[in-house]
């Protein structure tokens, strides 16, 4: 059982008022607050270790490669990943995503060929493909939510499913609907189809036991600022026979093992496909967030997280006034509803003169809130710092905000 | 923070009930604008004679409420007034919203001086200026 009350001590922006209230902050999915073991985390490196990494012979070279290694090696366990040569650092899911419809998708994919997505992805999990379509001929298929998205369609996968279907990128939980995919079937099923797999894991890394091979998936991405880590940092999984195959992202420094003015050598995976100095302090935040997540377990958080947005469902159904989007029962940690007569925006102003942080709009999410016939709704996303008063509190300032607008 | 310098009783029934709320089937040119702050979405429909005055102005849309009002307030203020009256107008109440300091506001700026409480909220400014936006641009696309 997490301990919110305690673990909240750990977090120093937490502990401030906005316009005279408690800060309550219920903004999670977009990003996470940060423990003071990162924090120090990243200012011991600046102050001790930093430098470029991987080719230098000097001690805080030394150090630093060190480090970063040690975080690409950590991330390995992090997901029970077989080799950490399996592990690429990013700038985030969205980048991650990136590389793969580039160094995977244009060089496999032709006319004729499927990409196979949800209704309920991300923008970073949509846009790229539907660039990559574009680009190779490829088409793109999509599986249905159900009514008020409270699931996939359950006929959907074997509908959509064909000899063409080269890839299927699906979100583990999403951002918007609190939806969580069964991520090792659909694995398996698209598997049996001679389908390769991407997991869209920003929303389930830091919030559940993620094992890259009991899912065994081919690919995985999530970023480290939705999991107690810092911004700019991300990680690719990514099965070695695939990356082996495929052809670099972005050339630079970093990814070669030799260069002439007319041809290029390239690492090995994961080396091939970081190309530049690479976000060397922030990877190493990423360990510590890591780090600190697994002393409290990650099972725990989970437990923490389903429990919580159960009684924020509960607590919102209540109130009368609120179309919830989402399932009824086995929710992760988020609920994005619409008020009855008051726009999103004008709901999150007031939430947060009242020192409530909630998000407004589409959440990246613009087709799936159109399909439904929510163009702007309202989200509020828990993490292992918040708590049932915090969700009661929630529940008291939407009623005021209701009968301000409402009358 | 005070919400009721924003949220006042006469832009709460503007977003309540807009003025020249519809389509306007013999436009002379449409608008859609989007707001950058994702869950707004206007259109504006302009007719303009020949004269280049603005002869009948309609929108249609969602948003929040200070979307809603502001644009209603501005369909008020432009109907009957020249393109480039319209576009003088459309400057003023942007400088009243965003500019470091509010500019002197002209004789029949009338109910848009509730607005300027958008100044202390400047996350909204752009709800505010959605559908002027749009206005400008249908005048100048009219324009050629």
């Amino acid at each position: 059982m997490l301990n919110p009350e305690l673990i909240r001590k750990d977090f120093p922006i937490l502990q401030q008022q906005i316009n005279g209230h408690p800060l309550v902050y219920l903004d999670n999915a977009a990003t996470t607050q940060k423990p003071r073991s990162v924090i120090h985390r990243l200012v011991h490196y600046y102050e001790s270790e930093n430098s470029n990494v991987h080719r230098g012979l000097h001690e805080l070279s030394n150090r630093a490669t060190t480090a970063y290694e040690a975080a690409r090696e950590r991330t390995r366990t992090y997901l029970n990943a077989a080799e950490a040569d399996e592990i690429i650092f990013t700038r985030g899911t969205t980048e991650s995503i990136n590389l793969i419809t580039h160094a995977w998708g244009l060089s496999q994919l032709k006319p004729g060929d499927e990409i196979l997505l949800t209704e309920a992805e991300h923008h970073s999990n949509l846009v790229p493909w539907q660039i990559l379509a574009q680009r190779s001929g490829a088409a793109l298929k999509f599986i249905p939510v159900t009514a008020n998205g409270a699931s996939l369609d359950p006929a959907g996968l074997d509908t959509h499913l064909t000899p063409r279907t080269k890839i299927f990128a699906f979100t583990h939980i999403s951002n918007t609907l609190g939806l969580v995919n069964p991520a090792a079937e659909f694995c398996r099923r698209a598997r049996a189809n001679g389908t390769l797999t991407l997991v869209d894991a920003a929303q389930s890394a830091g919030h559940r036991p993620l094992d890259v091979r009991e899912i065994d998936c081919d690919f995985l991405a999530f970023s480290g600022h939705k999991m107690a880590g810092p911004t700019g940092i991300g990680v690719l999984y990514g099965r070695r026979t695939l990356l082996e195959s495929m052809p670099p992202f972005m050339g630079g420094g970093e990814m070669i093992s030799s260069v002439s003015y007319d041809s290029v050598k390239y690492k090995p995976a994961p080396y091939k496909f970081e190309a530049g100095t690479p976000n060397i302090a922030d990877a190493i935040g990423l360990h510590a967030a890591m780090d600190y997540l697994d002393s409290l377990g990650r099972a725990a958080i989970a437990e923490h997280d389903m429990h919580l947005a159960a009684y924020a469902h509960e607590k919102l159904s209540g109130l009368g006034f609120l179309r919830i989007l989402g399932p009824e029962q086995g929710r992760a940690g988020l609920v994005t509803f619409a008020m009855q007569g008051v726009h999103a925006h004008d709901v999150v102003e007031m939430a947060n003169v009242h020192g409530v942080a909630l998000r407004g709009g589409h959440h990246c999410n613009q087709p799936l809130m159109k399909k439904l016939g929510t163009p702007a709704t309202a989200r509020a996303s828990f993490y292992i710092y918040n708590t049932p008063a915090e969700v009661d509190r929630l529940a008291s300032v939407l009623q005021k905000i209701h009968d301000y607008f409402v009358r | 923070m005070n919400l009721d310098e924003l949220y006042q009783t006469v832009i709460l029934d503007h977003a309540q009930r807009p003025r020249n709320y519809g389509e306007l089937p013999q436009a002379t040119v449409f608008v859609q604008g989007d707001n950058p702050t994702c869950g707004d979405e206007v259109t504006v429909y302009l007719k303009i004679s020949p004269d280049q005055k603005i002869e009948d102005i309609k929108f249609k849309g969602a948003g929040c409420a200070i979307s809603q009002a502001s644009t209603s307030l501005m369909t008020l203020k432009v109907k009957g007034k020249t393109c480039a009256e319209a576009l003088a107008l459309n400057d003023v109440f942007h400088d009243m919203l965003a500019a470091p300091e509010v500019p002197p506001l002209p004789p029949g700026f009338g109910d848009l001086k509730l607005l300027e409480g958008v100044r202390k909220f400047p996350q909204r400014v752009k709800c505010a200026t959605l559908g002027w936006n749009a206005m400008k641009q249908a005048i100048l696309e009219a324009r050629g």
